[in-house]
């Protein structure tokens, strides 16, 4: 924590006024039946604001997925107040698109039946969605696989259409929980960069979860720290590196200094990356 | 057929080739050909050779013979029809009870808890032992037998229903929940899907318990069926007679098993094939 060490980075613990999210003081307390309770997250608060793309990075066991799965309404909070809009949301929500760590496709479902599963929970016009979802499977170059099964499809293209599922209702807030975690490290960085242009064209708000400090600092307006036991944000941090990225800026000294500065955060707490 | 795709370069070579070509790839199929020859072949000599008796054991030939025989009766195929018809129509009302209560324990655990004991305890009484109350309460006819081979079909489909549908792995079910998906989509949506290969494995056994069922019934109390033809013919000592009737239930069998599993194929279309072990059962 000393400044000397610290490029001048502009200090990120608020977003822009105009907050689509808003998080305060969340804990999580998983009740075992022996022994104490363990504190998953402890005093959680974060801004995002509309159309920001915010990464959310720590070691394992730090509650990144804890609180993924919070904002996806799938698992309860112990205190604490989430808000979309200004108003609270508890619970899952029309408004959010997902994308799980594994593609999570149905099998008996084509592939554009796959993208298509939210429009049918949510029981909208499926003529009007259909459109849309072909144009996303279009935006990640899966055109001609719309009428095949996931089975067919190599697991980069998989989450591809995970990705497109998660944005065919048109939600307001994309969460994502280390989506690219199971591909290998070249379609990880082409997936990088697909889901930056996607981002551009459809100016989504995202959370990424991830594990990767320079995927964290590559994808984000600004990187959420966290740090383990009990699960806190250790830092927040403002990425000032122009747009549209390209992957040759991960080699300049400013991606670099903003990589060590996250990097020290987890040395200090003995947690490696 | 994916084999003989793989062997293409062999189409034009000689059929004697070919042939080679295939026992190689499929070793098994000679294997069970030469298997049966030597089984029969030594039944027949042994029959032959040490002189046993036709009522005690009856030479392959002569099992033929009479199976031919029966074929050619209209008397044999009336017999042959009704019980197949017993086996079907029991089949179909087991399973269909199965699946029906097999869903509903499935989706309310309420139920399952109150009713899985009486469940058990009715699986437990063995239905062989129940086949001549039944007879009572429905008569020499068909009905008692449908009613006893539903007995026997329900079971197998209940349980594999109810495994079937808690199968769905958790990553889905949270994929459905974050969607906003309600407990009946969620059920049509994904647990249907999920349990149909467990729902086909409870089909597959219930069918050829179905045919023990049928014939149980009619040895019970009957005036027609294979079953009832087996006591006559035993009664006789038409021992290869009795032991035709045992090929015909045979094939029977196999047949509707591969009609299951054909049924299976294209309805879990997105599945492979699971191996053919459920005969155990």
């Amino acid at each position: 924590m000393s400044p000397t060490a610290r490029p001048d980075l502009a200090a990120g613990a608020t977003a822009a006024p105009q907050a689509l999210i808003q998080v305060e003081a969340l804990d999580k307390l998983y009740r075992s039946r022996f022994g104490a309770p363990t504190e998953a997250l402890k005093q959680i608060n974060f801004d995002v604001a509309d159309g920001e793309f915010v990464t959310i990075v720590g070691p394992s066991g730090c509650g990144k997925s804890t609180l993924l799965k919070i904002l996806t309404g799938t698992l309860g909070k112990t205190s604490g107040r989430i808000a979309m809009r200004g108003r609270e949301i508890d619970g899952p929500s029309r408004e959010l698109g997902i994308v799980f760590q594994a593609p999570v496709l149905l099998p008996w479902r084509t592939i554009l039946d796959n993208v298509m599963l939210p429009i049918e929970i949510h029981r909208r016009d499926r003529p009007q969605f259909e459109e849309r979802a072909r144009a996303l499977l279009k935006l990640v170059g899966l055109q001609d696989f719309a009428a095949k099964y996931p089975r067919e499809l190599s697991g980069g293209m998989q989450q591809r259409v995970g990705i497109c599922r998660a944005l065919v209702h048109d939600p307001a807030l994309l969460l994502m929980d280390e989506p690219f975690g199971a591909l290998d490290a070249m379609t990880r960085e082409q997936m990088n960069i697909e889901l930056l242009r996607i981002w551009s064209e459809n100016r989504k708000t995202v959370i990424l979860v991830t594990h990767s400090i320079p995927e964290a600092v590559f994808l984000a307006d600004r990187v959420i720290v966290m740090s383990p036991r009990p699960g806190r944000i250790a830092e927040i941090i403002r990425v000032d590196l122009p747009r549209p990225r390209a992957l040759t800026m991960i080699n300049s000294s400013d991606f670099g200094r903003y990589v060590e500065v996250i990097r020290a955060h987890f040395s200090a707490a003995g947690g490696i990356d | 057929m994916r084999s003989e795709q793989r062997s293409e370069p062999s189409v034009k070579t000689a059929p004697r080739l070919r042939l080679a070509t295939r026992m190689r790839e499929r070793p098994e199929v000679p294997l069970a050909i030469a298997l049966f020859i030597v089984i029969v072949g030594g039944w027949e000599l042994i029959v032959r050779l040490a002189n046993i008796p036709p009522i005690i054991v009856p030479a392959p030939s002569s099992v033929l013979l009479s199976l031919i025989d029966s074929l050619q009766s209209p008397r044999f195929l009336a017999d042959l029809g009704i019980t197949f018809f017993e086996t079907m129509a029991g089949f179909a009302l087991g399973a269909a009870s199965g699946l029906i209560l097999g869903a509903l324990i499935g989706q309310f655990p309420l139920l399952e808890r109150t009713l899985y004991p009486y469940v058990v305890a009715f699986q437990t009484i063995p239905k062989v032992a129940v086949a001549p109350i039944i007879v009572i309460w429905f008569g020499y006819g068909v009905s008692s037998k449908v009613v006893i081979t539903a007995t026997i079909a329900f079971f197998p489909v209940l349980a594999n229903t109810i495994v079937g549908l808690r199968a769905t792995p958790a990553d889905q079910l949270e994929l459905l929940l974050a969607y906003t998906a309600d407990r009946w989509q969620v059920f049509w949506k994904v647990k249907v899907y999920q349990a149909l290969p467990y729902i086909f494995v409870g089909l597959d056994v219930a069918i050829v318990l179905s045919i023990i069922g049928a014939i149980v019934g009619e040895f019970v109390g009957s005036q027609a069926g294979l079953g009832y033809l087996i006591m006559q013919r035993n009664f006789s000592m038409d021992m290869a007679g009795t032991f035709s009737i045992l090929v015909v239930l045979s094939i029977m069998g196999m047949v509707l098993h591969a009609g299951v599993q054909f049924v299976q194929r294209k309805v879990v279309y997105w599945m492979e094939p699971t191996h053919d072990w459920t005969m155990g059962a």
